[in-house]
This record gives C-alpha cells, sequence and structure tokens, in this order.
C-alpha cells in the first residue's frame, strides 16, 4: 500500500481552480516531486495536504486513513512535516528554539509544571536542546546555534525550517522550493541535504524549480499545470511526455 | 403598541444613520490598510462639538457645518501621515494602540479648549414634530437619514464610476498589485482617513441636536460604529450601512422593551453573538489566509 | 542565554526587600503596593499580548469581577473572603473560557471587539446593578483575613503583594522557557508554522486568555480588599487601556518590561498631576510616540541598545 494516496482532489478560492481533480499516490520512502509553472497549484497541493487548506473534493489517504480536511495538527502526530515557500520562520525567537518547536509534540507541554519548573520537564528540555543542536549540525548551522532568527542570512533559514521540521521525526517531509533564492553553491548544499533526508528513511516530497535538482533527486515526478495533473512517472518519462515539452517550450516556459 | 414601535424605530433609525456613517468611516480606513481606526469617534465627537462652536462664535450655520467637517478631515489627515505612515506594517496591537492614543489627544484637547460641559446644536429646520401614526418624528431626524442616503449614494457613485475611488477599492482588494499598476497607495490611505474622519464629523454634526456632545460622547459612538462595521462585514461598505442601521435599531427596540439601562451594551452582547456564530458579519467575504 | 534571564529576578527581589526600608513615608508605600499589584496583572497580559501575540481590550472586566466577588460576596452572603476570592477567580475563569474558544478563532481586530465587548458588557453591569454593587458610587470591601490574622497595615500588605510579584515574575520566566511557553510564542511569530509542528493553536490561545484572565481577577480581589473599596472605574475601557498601554511601553515579549510598564505607568497619574486638565492629553501623546519611536518598548529596545538580549 501506498503511503500517501490522492485522488480526484480539488480545491477552489471563489472562482480560480487551484487544484483539479488531482491523482496520484506517493510510495514510502522515496523521493517524490513536484513539478510545474508559477501557480500551477504545487503550493495549494501541499497546503491540501498538511491540512492547511480543507479540499472541495477528492480524497486523501495516509496509510490508507482519510485524513481530507484534518486540521495540521493531527496531520503533524501521523508524521506529516513541511517547509513554506514563503518562510515561515518565528523571528521573535532564537534560531535553536525554533528547531525544537518542532519537537512539540514530543515534550510534556503541562502549563502547571512549566510554571513550576518540574525537574523532569527541565531535564527533558535541556536533552532537547542538545538534539536540536545536533540537527542544526546536520543542516549545517551549527555556527548559528547561538543567533536569533531575525539576524540570520535568508540561505540559512531555508536550512533552519528543514531543521524545525525534521525536529518532529516524521514519516514524510514536504520541502516547498528549499532552494529558491539561493545562490548554486547553497542550491548544492540544499541537494545534498535532501538527499541525506532521504537517505535517513524519511519519504521527501519537493516542489523545486531547479530542474537539475529534480532529475537528480526524484524517484518519481508530478506534472501540474493550471492546477491540472499534466504527467506523472519517473524523471526520464516525465521528460518524454509531449504535453510536458508543450507546457515547458510553449505557452509559458 | 404600533405608535410606541414606531417611535422606537425612529429613533433606533435615527441613530442607526450615524453608526453607519462611523461604520462606513472605519471600512474605509481599514479597506486601506487594515487598520482599526479607534480616533473614529473621536471625529463624530469633534464633528458635533466644532458645530456648536463655529455657531456660538457667530458664524452662520451652512459656514460653520462645512468647518466642522474640514477641521476633523485635517485632524484625520494629521493622524495619518505622523502616526500612521511612519509605523506601515506594524502589529495589530501596535497599531490598535497607536489608534487609541490618538483618540485620547483629540478628547484631551477638546476638553481643555471647550470645557467638559454638554452642548447642543439647534435643530436645522425647527422643533416642531411630526406625527405618524402616533408616533413623533423630528424634523432632524429627516436631516440625518436624507444626508445619510445623500452620502452612500455619492459613495457609491465615487467608487464605482471615478478612477480615485476605483483606484481606492483596488488597493482594497490587493495592496501590491495596486502599486504595480501604479496607483499610489499612500496617497489612498491619506484619502480614507480625510473621507472617514468627514463622514464621522457629519455624523456627529447631523444628531447633536438630537442628542447632546460633550468631550466624551465620542467614545461610545466610535464602538458602535465598529461594531456596525462588524456586523456588516468589515471592509464591506454596504454591510457598514446596513450593519449602523441595524446596531442603532437593536439599541433603540432593546432599550425600549427589554431595559434602558442596559442601552449601552446591546450593541456589544450583540456583536459577541455575531463573532461567535457568523464571526464574517452580513456581508463578509470568505477568505483562505495565503500561506 | 537563559540562566542570565533569572539575574534579573534576584534584582527584582533585593529591590522588594529593601524598598519598605527606605520609603520616606505611606504616601510611596501606597504607591509601591500599587505598582506591584498592577505589575502582576501586566506580567499575565504580556503573556497574552506580548508572547502569545493576542490582544484584549476587555481585562479591566475580569479585574472588576474578581474585585466585586471580594466585595459584593462577603457583604451580601457573608463568604469568607478567601472563598469570594476564589469563587471570583473561577467564574473569571469560566466566562473567559467559555467566549475564548469562539472569539480565538478570530483574529487580530475581531479579537480586539470581541474582548473590548465583553469588558463593556461587564462594566455596564458593574453600573446597573446598584443593589448589589453600589451602582456608580461603588461599595466598601470588608478587611481580609485567614486565620484569625487580619491584613491591615500596608507593611501587610507590602509582603503580600512582594511575594506575589516574585513569585509571578520567576512563573513567568520559567514558562516563556518551557515547551508550553516555546509554542506561545511560535504562535506568535507563524500561527501555520506552528500549526503543522502540531500545535493546537486554539488551545494554547484559549489557555493563557484564561490565565492572565484569573491573573487580573485575582489581583482585583486584592485591589478591593487593600483599597477597602471598590468602583466601576476598576472595569472600564479606559483601565483596559491602561494594562495594554502598562504591557507595550514596557516592552511586549518581556518579564522584565512588563514591571517597567506597570511602575511606570501606576506613576504617571502623579507626574502628570502637574499637567492638571491635561492628563488625557499628554497620556494619550505618549502612547503614541512610544508605540512610534519605540515600538518595542522600553525594556527590549534598552536592552538592544546595551548589545544583550533580555
Ligand atoms: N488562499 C488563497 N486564496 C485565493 N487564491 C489562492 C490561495 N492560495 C492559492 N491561490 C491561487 O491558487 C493558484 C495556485 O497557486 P500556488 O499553489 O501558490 O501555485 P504554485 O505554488 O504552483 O506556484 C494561484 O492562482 C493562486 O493565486
Ligand atoms: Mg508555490
Amino acid at each position: 500500500m501506498a503511503l500517501l494516496d490522492v485522488t480526484h482532489l480539488s480545491i477552489h478560492f471563489g472562482g480560480v481552480k487551484a487544484v483539479q481533480d488531482v491523482s496520484f499516490s506517493i510510495d514510502a520512502g522515496i523521493v517524490y516531486s513536484v513539478i510545474g509553472p508559477n501557480g500551477a497549484g504545487k503550493t495549494t497541493l501541499f497546503n491540501l495536504i498538511t491540512g492547511v487548506y480543507k479540499p472541495t473534493h477528492g480524497e486523501i489517504r495516509l496509510d490508507g486513513e482519510s485524513i481530507g480536511g484534518r486540521s495540521p495538527d493531527e496531520l503533524a502526530r501521523r508524521g506529516v512535516a513541511r517547509t513554506f515557500q514563503n518562510l515561515q520562520i518565528c523571528m521573535n525567537m532564537s534560531a535553536i528554539e525554533n528547531v525544537m518547536v518542532g519537537a512539540h509534540l514530543r515534550l510534556d507541554r503541562n502549563l502547571i509544571k512549566a510554571a513550576l519548573r518540574f525537574p523532569g520537564l527541565r531535564r527533558r528540555d535541556a536533552a532537547l536542546r542538545d538534539e536540536a543542536l545536533e540537527l542544526m549540525r546536520f543542516v549545517g548551522l551549527d555556527k548559528f546555534a547561538d543567533a536569533r532568527a531575525d539576524a540570520m542570512p535568508y540561505g540559512a533559514l531555508k536550512r533552519l525550517e528543514i531543521a524545525r521540521a525534521l525536529a518532529m521525526k516524521p514519516r514524510v517531509i514536504f520541502l516547498d522550493e528549499p532552494a529558491a533564492g539561493l545562490n548554486p553553491k547553497e542550491t548544492i548544499e540544499v541537494d545534498h541535504l535532501v538527499r541525506k533526508v532521504a537517505d535517513s528513511g524519511i519519504t521527501v516530497v519537493l516542489v523545486e524549480h531547479d530542474m537539475k535538482m529534480v532529475m537528480n533527486l526524484s524517484d518519481r515526478i508530478l506534472v501540474l499545470d493550471y492546477g491540472k495533473k499534466l504527467a506523472e512517472g519517473t524523471g526520464a518519462e516525465v521528460r518524454r511526455n509531449p504535453d510536458v515539452i508543450a507546457a515547458y517550450l510553449g505557452a509559458h516556459a | 403598541m404600533l405608535a410606541q414601535f414606531l417611535q422606537f424605530l425612529f429613533s433606533g433609525v435615527t441613530v442607526g444613520a450615524t453608526y453607519a456613517l462611523a461604520a462606513l468611516g472605519f471600512t474605509l480606513i481599514y479597506n486601506a490598510s487594515n487598520v482599526i481606526n479607534f480616533a473614529q469617534g473621536e471625529f463624530i465627537m469633534l464633528g458635533g462639538m466644532l458645530a456648536v462652536f463655529f455657531v456660538q462664535s457667530g458664524l452662520p450655520l451652512p459656514a460653520a457645518l462645512v468647518l466642522a467637517i474640514l477641521v476633523p478631515a485635517i485632524v484625520g489627515i494629521l493622524i495619518e501621515k505622523l502616526a500612521i505612515e511612519p509605523v506601515k506594517g506594524a502589529e495589530t496591537v501596535t497599531l490598535i494602540i497607536i489608534t487609541i492614543g490618538a483618540s485620547l489627544v483629540i478628547r484631551g484637547l477638546t476638553a481643555v479648549i471647550f470645557g467638559k460641559g454638554t452642548h447642543s446644536l439647534p435643530a436645522f429646520s425647527g422643533d416642531e414634530p411630526i406625527q405618524i401614526l402616533g408616533a413623533t418624528l423630528m424634523p432632524q431626524s429627516l436631516w440625518v437619514l436624507g444626508v445619510t442616503a445623500i452620502v452612500v449614494v455619492v459613495l457609491w457613485y465615487f467608487f464605482n464610476r471615478t478612477l480615485t475611488g476605483k483606484a481606492m477599492l483596488a488597493t482594497s482588494y490587493n495592496r501590491v498589485a495596486a502599486e504595480l499598476v501604479g496607483i499610489n497607495t499612500n496617497g489612498v490611505l491619506f484619502m480614507s482617513f480625510a473621507m472617514s474622519a468627514a463622514l464621522g464629523a457629519l455624523g456627529g454634526i447631523l444628531v447633536t441636536p438630537i442628542t447632546l456632545t460633550s468631550y466624551d460622547a465620542g467614545i461610545m459612538m466610535g464602538l458602535k460604529g465598529f461594531v456596525a462595521a462588524v456586523l456588516g462585514g468589515l471592509g464591506n461598505g454596504l454591510g457598514a450601512v446596513v450593519g449602523g442601521l441595524l446596531v442603532g435599531i437593536l439599541e433603540a427596540m432593546g432599550a425600549g422593551y427589554l431595559s434602558s439601562a442596559y442601552k449601552d451594551a446591546i450593541p456589544f452582547v450583540l456583536i459577541l453573538f455575531i463573532l461567535f456564530f457568523m464571526p464574517r458579519g452580513l456581508f463578509g467575504a470568505r477568505v483562505t489566509d495565503r500561506v | 542565554m537563559r540562566n542570565r534571564a533569572y539575574n534579573g529576578l534576584y534584582i527584582v527581589i533585593a529591590i522588594l526587600l529593601v524598598l519598605p526600608f527606605v520609603l520616606p513615608n505611606s504616601f510611596y508605600l501606597d504607591l509601591v503596593i500599587r505598582m506591584a499589584i498592577n505589575a502582576v496583572i501586566v506580567l499575565g497580559l504580556n503573556l497574552l499580548i506580548g508572547f502569545a501575540g493576542q490582544i484584549s481590550l476587555g481585562h479591566a472586566g475580569f479585574l472588576g469581577i474578581g474585585a466585586y466577588a471580594s466585595a459584593v460576596l462577603p457583604t451580601h452572603f457573608g463568604w469568607h473572603p478567601v472563598l469570594a476570592m476564589v469563587a471570583g477567580a473561577v467564574a473569571t475563569g469560566v466566562l473567559a473560557a467559555l467566549v475564548a474558544r469562539p472569539i480565538f478563532k478570530l483574529k487580530g481586530n475581531y479579537l480586539a471587539m470581541a474582548t473590548l465587548g465583553l469588558g463593556i458588557i461587564l462594566s455596564i453591569a458593574l453600573r446597573n446593578e446598584a443593589q448589589w454593587t453600589g451602582g456608580p458610587d461603588g461599595m466598601p470591601v470588608p478587611a481580609f483575613g485567614v486565620f484569625g490574622f487580619e491584613l491591615s497595615s500596608d507593611k501587610h500588605w507590602y509582603w503580600v503583594v512582594a511575594v506575589l510579584l516574585s513569585v509571578s515574575v520567576w512563573a513567568s520566566l520559567n514558562l516563556i522557557d518551557s515547551p508550553f511557553g516555546r509554542a506561545l510564542r511560535a504562535l506568535h511569530g507563524s500561527e501555520v508554522a506552528s500549526r503543522v509542528v502540531g500545535v493546537d493553536v486554539v488551545r494554547y490561545k484559549v489557555s493563557i486568555f484564561v490565565l492572565s484572565a484569573v491573573f487580573a481577577s485575582l489581583m482585583g480581589s486584592i485591589t478591593a480588599h487593600y483599597v477597602g473599596f471598590v468602583t466601576p472605574n476598576l472595569a472600564d475601557f479606559f483601565h483596559s487601556i491602561e494594562l495594554v498601554t502598562m504591557v507595550v511601553i514596557g516592552g511586549m515579549a518581556s518579564v522584565y518590561g512588563s514591571l517597567v510598564g506597570a511602575v511606570l505607568l501606576t506613576a504617571l497619574p502623579q507626574a502628570l498631576a502637574t499637567f492638571e486638565g491635561w492628563e488625557t492629553v499628554v497620556f494619550g501623546a505618549i502612547l503614541m510616540i512610544c508605540m512610534i519611536f519605540l515600538p518595542k518598548g522600553l525594556v527590549p529596545t534598552l536592552a538592544a541598545k546595551l548589545g544583550k538580549g533580555e
């Protein structure tokens, strides 16, 4: 059984049909990419699967369980993590705290115990801090261990989002344009990072405009255009697909 | 029975029209900037107080009224230039505090200059009540309703038929896009403060012969205008007008039939219910926050 | 970095220990007691406004519930003051929780409207129910005693309030640097990001709203017993604004900022007495100027100037 099964998924905003009747499925352990021109509905698709938007029609199944319309925190509990195309870093917190928030569901969140500084809770928190440091090292941000988030450069923040998502210990991670706005060197670093994440056993769903990176990493690719599924298959299949060629070389290449 | 009902209705619609003007003011500024201007009520108060002052200082009524609208409009512009533009994009809390600060300054200055007494303005066309089915209607109420109706029509024309008005609408739909097509969104912000101050002042002037005014009359008026704007669906012009009339009518009915002591609480009870059960108000658009 | 935050607590405790011995007269002792009471309320409110990023324009209403519970229940029903205080806090908590759930599905301006409406309804009720509350003139509050020991002198009250304040500062510091507190700050920083990592944002907003409301209610009870008299002004919209102002002037999301804000704004009316007639103007102008030029508030701005975080 596939990890994720999407069938006839649609969402409309007023007159805009951002995602229309899209179906696909993702097997556990692979790198699955979603590509398509700007406005094709990639981010909206992520928002639907991670519970940020509620679908107008269609179904989303995770491990066979229907999750369409569930809230993001319910999905987080089921091991779904993501990053954002437009940075969603908490600028009012330090870098490491941003990562620690990712572990929210694994901690004792009791208000009273926290206010009274229960030793057990403090100990867990200290351990988490070490774990978060380890994750920052993993994504290549060791030198920002003590930094405030609002003092970090854009490229570092992109990776901080990945570290936060990893702190959830997710089963599947959705990366929305992790290399957007990065220079070529940083892009290669992110490419390697995504590889490392996939190798650690987490299923990766990737939206990215850098085709080299997509072709490099992906086991399968979904092509969206105007909210509709244009093609799906391995990199080689997609590249040969006449509709894809037309869409990319035609109207809005 | 009917006479009593009509009586409540008349007084409700009359104050309701003032709330509608205040609500339109909120809407204008909200659409241009997402700011809720807590000083809106002070423009209402200022309009009434200035009209009283100018009339007492011997100016002919029309001149006094025009000045009583112009001065608040200038105050509105000053607030926008000095306090809102410099902090563009600040947090909602910050903006709310700034406009509350502005309202305190206006209220305080008014008290210092004109004193803390209650003032009245002669009705525009006499105090001879009109009898309708046993209820009495003051001619001033007709002024309030008539002028409000005209204002609504003029505003409709402005937003749908003139370039400036359309630019303001466009800005409210999508600020960035409006800037891209060359609309001066700062100009729009400026216009909306001037206009909403003028609208508030106009309402204040019209209603003063009926309700009297004093330096602290603005708070409640403004807050109820805010309730009206939310009731109608924040950001919706038609909603603001309908919301204003509804708040006025429900308040008058509640005060008449239920409890006059709780008159001022009625709009706020209403708004809690609205926010709990239909948070977009009557005409608010459904939007999904973009991520 | 974290442990440095607690250094301030020692300073606060040291100041509180020394103050009663250096204050020249009872006028200042009274002023300090009122500052400390406000500081506890503002600490709670800052958790809501500064840390969680949610506004409340109706907190004086909650304060009013506590104050009037402590005035009305012992006077008219013969309740023990402690019981009355607890009842006020429980009632406040329940009311806050009931309204909070629908309210916190809303954002920014709607939230301001809803809390403002709630506060105004409460203050109107206090004014109108004269047979219980004494109406606009207010009513006296019986003395507060536990175990046969009556809190009567200002000195007694000082130590009670000083302990409450120290504990509140300590608990606030603990809270913000905990999983609960991080979630609270995260939903302020990015609501969507906190949702996707699993934060049930409505629950967190409701919890902190209820907590800060209960704080306000308890301190309302204390104020009532300390002053010995309550008036509906306590629950006014204007008082709610004063409390919010203490938060923003001291510094949103700053524990010590809450203290500074409470101290300054409690002293302000005294200072403004020299501007007689102009108090409101000056107060409003200070609000605007602070927000325009120091939008982060005094303590965070100064801390940044000195080159170190709180
Ligand atoms: N919350 C929303 N409200 C209205 N329209 C939206 C919203 N989110 C996305 N859209 C629209 O859906 C379409 C797809 O957008 P998006 O998913 O961001 O594209 P992509 O990520 O592929 O570039 C666009 O036309 C966009 O304007
Ligand atoms: Mg996108």
